[in-house]
Parts: structure tokens; sequence; C-alpha cells
């Protein structure tokens, strides 16, 4: 059964389509995330799961009750906002405690549910202390706990990280996944980084000027991409046009200027892909590169100039010229990258390939 | 050179602002008949004679009842005013919020004489509502510009967070934003209260015969005579307009430093 539904959700602001028609389910439990950049659509979306926003067209359930007429203190949600937004004029434990008053919970009882609260947040001690003297992640913490004790029916996170500092929010990322498996609450998750939905998402919803691009687990959703727009934004994706030839066995041949003849496996190809143009992906650190005098060892093989060289560290990013395009290649470093004007080899296995669907 | 010049200049301007109160307040202890230099012992006398002085006891709490109504009249309707102009779109919130604040830009006798000649037309008499209703209108704007700037302050998704928890719409208002701007409440309610005790121009135009406030009474009192009498009442004026608001600071100070912020 799922927990949340969407059905031919529309929200307009005057003639402003925010969300055009979309249909979205959340599995009980599940770890669902609304990805993409702003002004797509993932925050006016989780808004009016939340009641915070009226959608023109459609239906929300929650739990199989339609929601669209109930206000939002009635929906029994669990809210975690970008900023906090902790009661600055109540202690931490009366911030905690909060929800609990609505809900006829006893004084004894109440006190239990928000310690046991700020355990499982792992700040026990600062129940007396005032939000203004915790930090940014302790206060999320305590935004996080405040929201899951009053056992809601679905949390929804409101880009609950971005306002951390970068070390900061890796940690949290790990922290609010154990957390939400522990209470294994469905959990509907609104964020424009990458690395934050692939990391904890159980479920990736890929939005884009107000429509869904693509629905799936994150393996899914990063290695076949369905369109042009998720195999740019999650990661540095090449966007290869190419012709493809026909079904030769197990694979598709396809043609391509730059990379010359692909035989990509099947399985990566989209259902019912036929002959003709298509277009090929290829992700930056599928591609690469190495001395033009080493074996190819199965690997499609084309010679490329390094143009550019963005030296990353452990890793190193190369802008290549092949032919008359320029591709991306982000290659762990092996001893020393390769410097710039340097005559390579560019190498990519055929099965590293992904094919959009032609539309 | 050029710094110390003007360091003794604003001096002599703040000297030249106060030193008249100072000796307002230096002559109620004058224990001479004459309200004047030279001074000729300490005495309490005319705050004791204040004290006996049936008409300026009247005027005194004339003034306080007047003062506290006006007070909580027009903290309500600000605070209201502010929350719907701030929080809700309201059709032409700007034109409203304009003429909210309008009152402080028109000069106090043209507003005083046109709510006059209004009622006139309307031919209601002048009366202690019709004077009350006055002070509220022009304390009215001090209101809602503190409240205003403060409320526009506080972040919509902490109203929100409280709402997502189970409260409702006014449970919110009253566990949340109120709190959260009760300082600017207060100072609100602070401003209106010491205008309205101040106010003499509008008073003496709406208010109803024998009905006198505080200043329109050391007004009458200066027509007859310059009686140190006039002094102690001016002295216990200055501790009240001015004791009351650092009284209210130092208190909202004091809340404040509690939270830890």
């Amino acid at each position: 059964m799922s927990s949340v539904t969407l059905t031919d959700i529309v929200k307009r602001f005057g003639s402003f389509t925010a969300v055009h028609k979309t249909s979205l389910e959340v599995p009980e439990g599940a770890f669902v995330t609304l990805l993409g950049p702003s002004g797509c659509g993932k925050t006016t979306t989780l808004r009016m799961v939340a009641g915070l926003l009226d959608p023109t067209e459609g239906e929300i359930q929650i739990k199989g009750r339609r929601v669209n007429d109930v206000p939002i203190h009635k929906r029994n949600l669990g809210i975690v906002f970008q900023n906090y937004a902790l009661f600055p004029h109540k202690s931490i434990a009366e911030n905690v405690a909060f929800g609990l008053k609505y809900r006829n919970v006893s004084k004894d009882d109440t006190k239990k549910r928000v310690s046991d609260a700020l355990e499982l947040v792992q700040l026990p001690d600062v129940g007396e202390r005032y939000p203004k003297q915790l930090s940014g992640g302790q206060q999320q913490r305590i935004a996080l706990a405040r929201a899951i004790v009053i056992e809601p029916d679905v949390l929804l996170l409101d880009e609950p990280l971005s306002a951390l500092d970068a070390n900061l929010r890796e940690d949290m990322r790990v922290e609010l996944k154990r957390i939400q498996e522990r209470i294994g609450v469905t959990t509907l998750f609104v964020t424009h980084d990458q690395s934050e939905a692939l990391a904890m998402s159980d479920q990736i919803v890929v939005m884009s000027e107000g429509r869904v691009e693509q629905v799936g687990p994150p393996q899914e959703v990063y290695n076949t991409p369905a369109s042009e727009f998720v195999a740019n934004f999650l990661g540095a994706s090449n966007i290869v046009p190419a012709n493809c030839m026909g079904r030769d066995g197990n694979t598709f041949v396809f043609e391509t200027e730059t990379l010359g003849r692909i035989a990509v496996p099947a399985d990566k190809a989209p259902k019912g892909a036929a002959a003709g143009p298509a277009k090929l992906v290829v992700r930056a650190e599928k591609l690469q590169l190495a001395p033009r005098d080493t074996p190819a060892d199965g690997a499609v093989s084309v010679d490329a100039i390094v143009e550019t060289v963005d030296y990353q560290g452990q890793a190193v990013r190369y802008f290549v010229r092949a032919g008359d395009r320029q591709l991306q290649a982000i290659n762990m470093i092996d001893e020393r990258p390769f410097a710039e004007g340097a005559q390579v080899s560019l190498r990519l296995r055929p099965r590293d390939c992904a094919v959009l669907p032609t539309i | 050179m050029g710094w110390s010049l003007i360091r003794g200049w604003t001096l002599l301007v703040y000297v030249f602002m106060f030193l008249p109160v100072a000796v307002v307040v230096l002559l109620s202890f004058n224990a001479s008949q004459f309200g004047s230099f030279p001074m000729t012992g300490l005495s309490v006398r005319w705050f004791v004679e204040l004290a006996q002085n049936d008409a300026i006891l009247r005027a005194f709490r004339t003034s306080i009842i007047l003062g506290l109504l006006t007070a909580v009249l027009s903290t309500i309707l600000g605070v209201l005013a502010s929350l719907a102009l701030v929080r809700y779109r309201v059709p032409g919130s700007n034109l409203i919020s304009t003429l909210l604040i309008a009152p402080i830009l028109v000069p106090e006798v043209v507003l005083a004489v046109a709510l006059l000649l209004f009622l006139n037309f309307l031919s209601i008499n002048k009366s202690f509502m019709l004077l009350l209703f006055g002070h509220v209108i022009f304390t009215l704007p001090f209101v809602v510009l503190v409240v205003q700037a403060r409320l526009i302050a506080i972040r919509r998704d902490i109203e929100e967070a409280a709402m997502s928890l189970g409260a409702s719409p006014v449970q919110t208002f009253f566990e949340v934003t109120l709190p959260l701007m009760l300082p600017a409440v207060l100072a609100g309610a602070l401003f209106a209260f010491t205008i309205s005790f101040d106010d003499i121009t509008g008073t003496l135009f709406w208010k109803p015969g024998g009905v006198e406030t505080v200043p329109t009474q050391i007004f009458a009192m200066l027509r007859n005579s310059i009686s140190p009498e006039i002094n102690a009442l001016g002295t216990v004026m200055i501790l009240l307009t001015v004791g009351l608001p650092l009284l209210g600071l130092a208190i909202a100070r004091q809340m404040s430093a509690k939270r830890g912020r």
C-alpha cells in the first residue's frame, strides 16, 4: 500500500504552471527523493503534500485518505525545513514536545517520548538549552526530533541539509538515513543535490520545469537516464549523437562520428529501440584516457587531444577534443595526470554506454 | 582642533536642549514661593501640594485612563492590521499601509480640526469617546510601524512548523507568533501610552468641556500664573514619560537575556 499518492496534480500560479500534470506514489516506509534544479517544481510538490499549498487540479491521498481539503494541522505530518525553523522562544525540550501538546499525550509519556527522540538524534543532554545556543547541525537534529516524535504518517524534508557546511552535510546525510531506516517512516525528501539523492533514496524522482523526467532507484536513474536532462543533471555526461544500424544478436550497433562504431549490449538500450538516429550517453568517469601505444583490450579506442586539465586531487577532469567534438572525462589519477596538449587515446567499454530513448 | 570644536558644539546643543528640563526638576524642590532662582532651600512641599490639588489629580486620572485605553485599543488594532498586511495578500495593501501611517505625516492641528469638523458635520457632540478615538488614530501608526517591522523578521516557516505539528492557525498565533513579536507589541503599547499622555494639540480640540488631561491642565494653570506646583508636575511627568519606556526596555532585555539570545 502506498503512503502518499498524487493523482494528476497540477499547480498554477496565475498563468504560470509550476507543476504540470504529475502522478506519484510513495510506498509505505520508502525514502523517495524529489530531485531537480531550483524552479523545477519539487518544493511546490512537497508543499502541496504538506498542505501549505492547494493543488489547482488533481487529488492527494495520504494513507488512502483524500487530504485536499484537510488543513495542514490535521494531516499528521512531520516537516523539516531548510532553516530548521525551531521556536526560538522555547527550550529544546519544549520544541520537541510541541506537537505532543495537540495529541492528548500525558505528561509522563511526553517526557519519555521527548527524551527518546533526543536520544535518537544523539543529543540527549540539550533539553534545557535554547535553539540559539546550538550549532546549525545540532539545530537540524532537533528539528528532526521534533518532526518524528509525533509519529507522523509521512516525514517531509525540504532541503534539510543545504544550510549546513559541506563536511557536516555528509555526516548528517548518513545520520538522517540511519534514523529514517530505524523508525521506518515514509519519507519524501526534496533536494537539488544529486549526491544526497543518490546516497539516501530508495526511489528518485527527477524533475525539470514542472515535469517528472524519470522515476527509479538511484542506480537505474544514474546508469540508464531516460532523458538528456537526467543524464546531464546526475553527474557529468557526454551526449553523443549516433545512428543505430540495427540489432545484431545481443547487441545494438551504433555508428558515431566521434567514437566510431560501438556495439552496445541490448539490455542498455531502451525497449523498442530501432534503427535510426539516436543519442548515446557516455559518463565522464567511464571515458578513460590512455597513452596511444597501450592496447585497447576490446574497448572502443579513438585518438584525442587534451585541451583542459581540471585537477581535483584524487581525480582529474579532462576536456578532450576528439574530431570536432569536445568530451569530458573524469579519471582517477595514476601516477601523474596528462598534460594539456597531450596526444592520447580515449577508451570506452561498449557496455558503459547508455542509449537515450528516441522520442 | 576641528574635532574638539565639533565636540564642544555638540555639547552646547545638548545643554541647550536639556538644561530647561534640568532647571524644572531642580526648581521643583525649591522652597521659595516663586518658581525661580535663587533657590531658598530644598523642600518637597510642592509635591505635597500637588498631591492635594483636586484639579490636577483629576487631570492625572483622566490622562492615565485615556493613555491606557489608547494603548490597549491602538495595540490591538495595530497588531491585527500588521498581521493582515504582512501575512495575507490584501488587495490594495500598499494604499492601506500608507493610510495607516498618514496621521504621522499630516500636521496634528490639521488632523485635529478635520476630525472635529467631520464630527460636527455628523452632528456628534464632543465626548470622552471622541477624545479616545482621536488619540487612537494618531498613535496607531507608531504601533503599526513597530509591529510590522518585527513581524516581517519572523520567518514564515516557524509558523508553518507549528501548524505541521498540529497547532491550528489561532493556536499558532498565541503559541508562536505573539510571543515572538511581544517585545514589539509592548514597545508599540508604550509608545501609544506616552504619546497619548503627552499630547496637547489634538486634546485641546477634542476634549469635551470640563475634562482636562495633565497637559491641558498645565496649560490652563500657566495662563494664570507660574506656580512652583507646575515644576513639581513637570518632574512627575518627566519621570513617567522617560522612566516608563526605560523600565520597559530593561524588562525586555531581561526577558531576552534569559532566552540566551
